[in-house]
């Protein structure tokens, strides 16, 4: 069933006509070419996709566009500011958080979700938070890291 | 969006390159360089390509006239502003092939890292440099790119020498720039790139086997440089292959089979030919629905599934998979590897041991499933695919459509991880049939649940192990016999004077292809989870029962250092029912690894959870540490993955856990505290590392679960449920 819903992207309202079930990913990457959210599962279980909706993270592979309607969504495009990278973006790329880097901007996204919410999250609070979240390359290590970079403890962060 | 291989587009083919000149390059064995000006500029910009190619020299000595076309072993391209743009065949998946190799390039050019460009897996420019796989980038890319740099730096150096008419031995290049010591001239290589007739200049003998810079003089190999790529990754622009656009492309699904084997018998394509703007493509069994949106290609195929009929065929399921394994072994057509006799050994030995162990089929689940997109125009298919081998899937192209090789241009671009599991090319070849009858460019991107069914899986394997102790506790007699996983490392590097070991195939029920280190994960762990055994069964330390039957100096070395760094004797001593520590370790593909590990039991539920990993690696010279710890880690936590809980289970023709909720791969909350070491060895060339780090994780959590709990889990994963049952 067609429905035709509201939303601002990154800022910018749309307007959009398209099948009522169709998933948010769906509309983010291939009307809008937003192409940074990736999707790696599909059913809710990897985090790839993640976006912000409202503030909250949510896996737009699983969220209906109807879902969206009125809400404000906001993918990993959103966050550098010119050149300026967002401390995240800025802590991943410092600790070299990454390899393949498929898994990597639904990493970036969980986090500032996390981080947004809570500024000064615990080790325990992040591993919960980005539990959703897979890396079949690198093992993890260095993303918690750049995370804590990120959250403005480096000093717990490992050589290399 | 990123400037890496998407650059190159709109090239023509390769096969137009007016080579200018061929420059024999004498004592450099089997090498010939070839600068072109023309072919590439159209590309590349302008500037002057570099050659180095092999195998004229023994062509010539055989008689001149030989057709054979030499293997070109490395390209590189000087641009007008002194920048290089390197030329490989390799593909970056997440493994830091492309940092590795433009480190290589950028060392021997005596340029910054950022000066050098590297065009990467578009069969139309780059080489033939042969699948990624088996961790050979490293030895046997990197030194061709360093020869060819080398050789470039040498020519353009000879070129500054003719200008200033000086002799070239008194020039030193540094920093991009030809200095002469004597009276402070400099040339750049931008206005080397520059001169006018600089091609032919170049027609002169280059001498061969130019020196490479030794490890102590490396500037920028060495370093821990992250991926060009990366910050195009965090910014979401990097482009993988499932994010390629071309105008006006339809997405594609395929219809899969309900099961293993099962044939079509109908189906009724109507519902989907009434949907708007759909294309329904039927030719035998292939079937699959294009539209412009996902969701409706997705739709679509589900209409006329529903309708599909089919004929299925029994199959085995996982779990009788060791029972068919062994029925169906292959045993007349293998061949032991022998020495001594195992027969008259354990005859008069003191204590034998046997044991079975059992590997599951696990899938490589890389972040990013297979994805395709393909473009005809005028005949000619161009397809961006993520895969290993870009040439062998232009071959499979070329053949499946009936066309010649340069017909058929294979781009990939950076993909989203690999593992061994993306040798192959399917998504193209179904992208491109799709595109072929719409007419129009399609992408096909896999579902996970493709990914994880229509793929194809690390092998499973039984492993069968016996071994002999004399009244001393020695080691004389050792039998392996590896039904179906292949036979990497199955040779024991531990020195037993009667050994017999045998790599048996059998049939397979799934696909099954390579994995990060393949049959050597599987190989170690039976290994190293039996010599823990046999040490049990002498009565000694698994460390000094190791060190005493070994001779190999570098698994030594690892071995002692990591045992070193996690305290191991005292370790050992605080071994409790509920807390295990367990070491392991090995050798593949010239690199060393040991592993210690410390496990913690919930003795009601069997479960395992690893607190603590360290482990020592070695593969010789290291060329990049940040992006070598990564991959250690990697193995560390993938190689946890295997030894607890992934395995693929089937009845019936059907994969039962295709989908992430049900395969269970490590998460956050899986990590231990993690200890990697890089042990320095440059005496040696440098060995891939991105692999062999995995082995030693499974047998060393085998072994930390023995010693808390004295029970033996001889399988690859080893369930909670297993070990629930054995303590009841
Ligand atoms: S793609 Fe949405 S959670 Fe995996
Ligand atoms: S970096 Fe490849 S999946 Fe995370």
């Amino acid at each position: 069933m067609e429905v035709t819903v509201t939303l601002t992207v990154n800022g910018i309202e749309r307007t959009i006509t398209t099948d009522s079930e169709r998933p948010l990913i769906d509309v983010i990457r291939e009307d809008l070419q937003l192409t940074g959210t990736k999707e790696g599962c599909g059913e809710g279980r990897c985090g790839a996709c993640s976006v912000l909706m409202d503030g909250q993270r949510v896996l737009s592979c699983v969220t209906a566009i109807v879902q969206a309607d009125g809400k404000s969504i906001r993918t990993i495009e959103s966050l550098a500011q010119g050149n300026t990278l967002h401390q995240v973006q800025e802590a991943f790329l410092a600790e070299g958080a990454m390899q393949c880097g498929y898994c990597t901007t639904g990493m970036i996204m969980t986090a500032v979700g996390l981080l947004e919410a809570n500024p000064r999250p615990t080790d325990e609070e992040i591993i919960a938070a980005m539990r959703g979240n897979i890396c079949r390359c690198n093992g993890y290590t260095k993303i918690l890291n750049a995370i804590r970079r990120a959250v403005g403890r480096p000093q717990e962060v490992s050589a290399i | 969006m990123s400037t890496h291989n998407q650059v190159l587009e709109t090239v023509e083919d390769y096969q137009g390159t007016d080579a200018t000149s061929c420059v024999s390059t004498g004592g450099f064995e089997g090498f010939k360089v070839e600068i072109s000006r023309r072919g590439f500029v159209r590309m590349l910009g302008a500037g002057l390509l570099i050659t180095v190619t092999e195998g004229v020299s023994l062509a010539q000595r055989r008689g001149g006239g030989s057709q054979q076309p030499s293997t070109v072993v490395a390209r590189l391209f000087i641009n007008e502003d002194g920048t290089f743009t390197c030329l490989s065949g390799k593909v970056e998946e997440g493994q830091g092939a492309r940092t590795e190799l433009s480190q290589a390039a950028a060392e021997e050019l005596r340029v910054p890292f950022d000066r050098v460009r590297l065009v990467m897996a578009d069969t139309n420019v780059v080489p033939d440099d042969g699948i990624t796989a088996g961790s050979r980038t490293t030895p046997y890319n990197v030194p061709p790119m360093r020869q060819a740099a080398a050789t470039a730096r040498e020519l353009l150096e000879r070129l500054a020498a003719r200008q200033w008419q000086v002799d070239p031995d008194g020039l030193e290049v540094r920093d991009g720039k030809v200095t002469n010591a004597a009276t402070g001239q400099t040339l750049t290589y931008a206005q080397l790139a520059k001169t006018e007739g600089v091609d032919e200049m170049f027609r002169q003998r280059v001498d061969g086997g130019i020196a490479l810079t030794s490890v102590d003089d490396w500037k920028v190999m060495g370093q821990p440089i992250s991926k060009p790529t990366h910050r195009d990754i965090v910014l979401g622009r990097h482009r993988y292959p499932s994010d390629i656009v071309r105008p006006n492309m339809l997405h594609g699904k395929l219809l899969r089979p309900v099961s293993y084997g099962a044939t079509l018998e109908s189906i009724d394509l109507s519902p989907a030919q009434a949907m708007k703007d759909v294309v329904v493509v039927r030719d035998g069994q292939f079937v699959g629905c294009a539209a412009p949106m996902v969701f409706q290609a997705r739709k679509a195929l589900e209409a006329i599934a529903e309708t599909a009929t089919w004929k299925t065929v029994p199959h085995p399921s996982s779990r009788e998979i060791s029972t068919y394994l062994k029925e169906h072994a292959r045993t007349d057509r293998a061949r032991p590897n022998a020495r001594g006799s195992t027969e008259t050994a354990f005859g008069g030995a003191a204590k034998t041991l046997s044991e079975t162990y059992e590997l599951a089929y696990i899938q490589h689940t890389p972040m990013e499933p297979r994805a395709g997109v393909a473009e005809w125009t005028d005949g000619k298919l161009t397809v961006w695919t993520g895969t290993d081998g870009p040439y062998r899937v232009r071959g499979d192209l070329a053949r499946a459509f009936g066309l010649r090789d340069d017909q058929v241009q294979v781009i990939v671009p950076d993909m989203g991880g690999g593992f061994g599991g993306k040798h192959t090319g399917e998504a193209a070849e179904e992208a491109a049939r799709l595109a072929k009858a719409a007419g129009r460019p399609v992408h096909v991107r896999w579902t996970r649940a493709e990914e994880s069914t229509w793929a194809y899986f690390r092998p499973a394997a039984v492993i069968e192990c016996k071994g002999a102790l004399d009244s001393n506790g020695s080691l004389i007699a050792w039998d392996f016999t590896n039904i179906n996983a292949g036979g990497a490392a199955i040779d024991t590097p531990y020195n037993i004077p009667n050994t017999r070991i045998l790599s048996v195939s059998s049939d397979s029920p799934l696909r099954q292809g390579a994995y990060r280190c393949l049959a050597a994960t599987g190989n170690n762990f039976a290994r190293e989870s039996f010599m823990d055994e046999l040490a049990a069964a002498a009565g000694a330390d698994p460390l000094e029962f190791r060190l005493a039957h070994l001779q190999n100096e570098r698994i030594r070395a690892v071995l002692v250092e990591v045992a070193k760094r996690f305290d191991w004797p005292a370790r050992k001593k605080k071994v409790t029912p509920e807390l295990g520590v367990g070491l392991a370790c090995g050798t593949e593909k010239n690199s060393v690894v040991a592993a210690c590990v410390e496990v913690a039991i919930d003795r009601r539920s069997g479960e395992i959870k690893v607190l603590e990993v360290g482990e020592v690696f070695e593969c010789g010279p290291v060329i990049n540490p940040a992006n070598l710890t990564n991959q250690v880690q990697g193995c560390i936590i993938m190689g946890l993955g295997g030894a607890l809980r992934e395995e693929m289970v089937f009845a019936d023709g059907k994969i039962l856990n295709a989908s992430f909720s049900r395969y269970l791969v490590p998460r956050f909350d899986d990590v231990p505290k993690i200890d990697v070491y890089l042990l320095e060895n440059n005496d040696i060339p440098s060995a891939g590392g991105g692999e062999t780090p995995i082995i030693a994780i499974a047998p060393a959590i085998g072994n930390a679960v023995f010693a808390a709990t004295g029970v033996r889990v001889r399988s690859m994963p080893m369930r909670a449920r297993q070990l629930r049952s054995a303590l009841a």
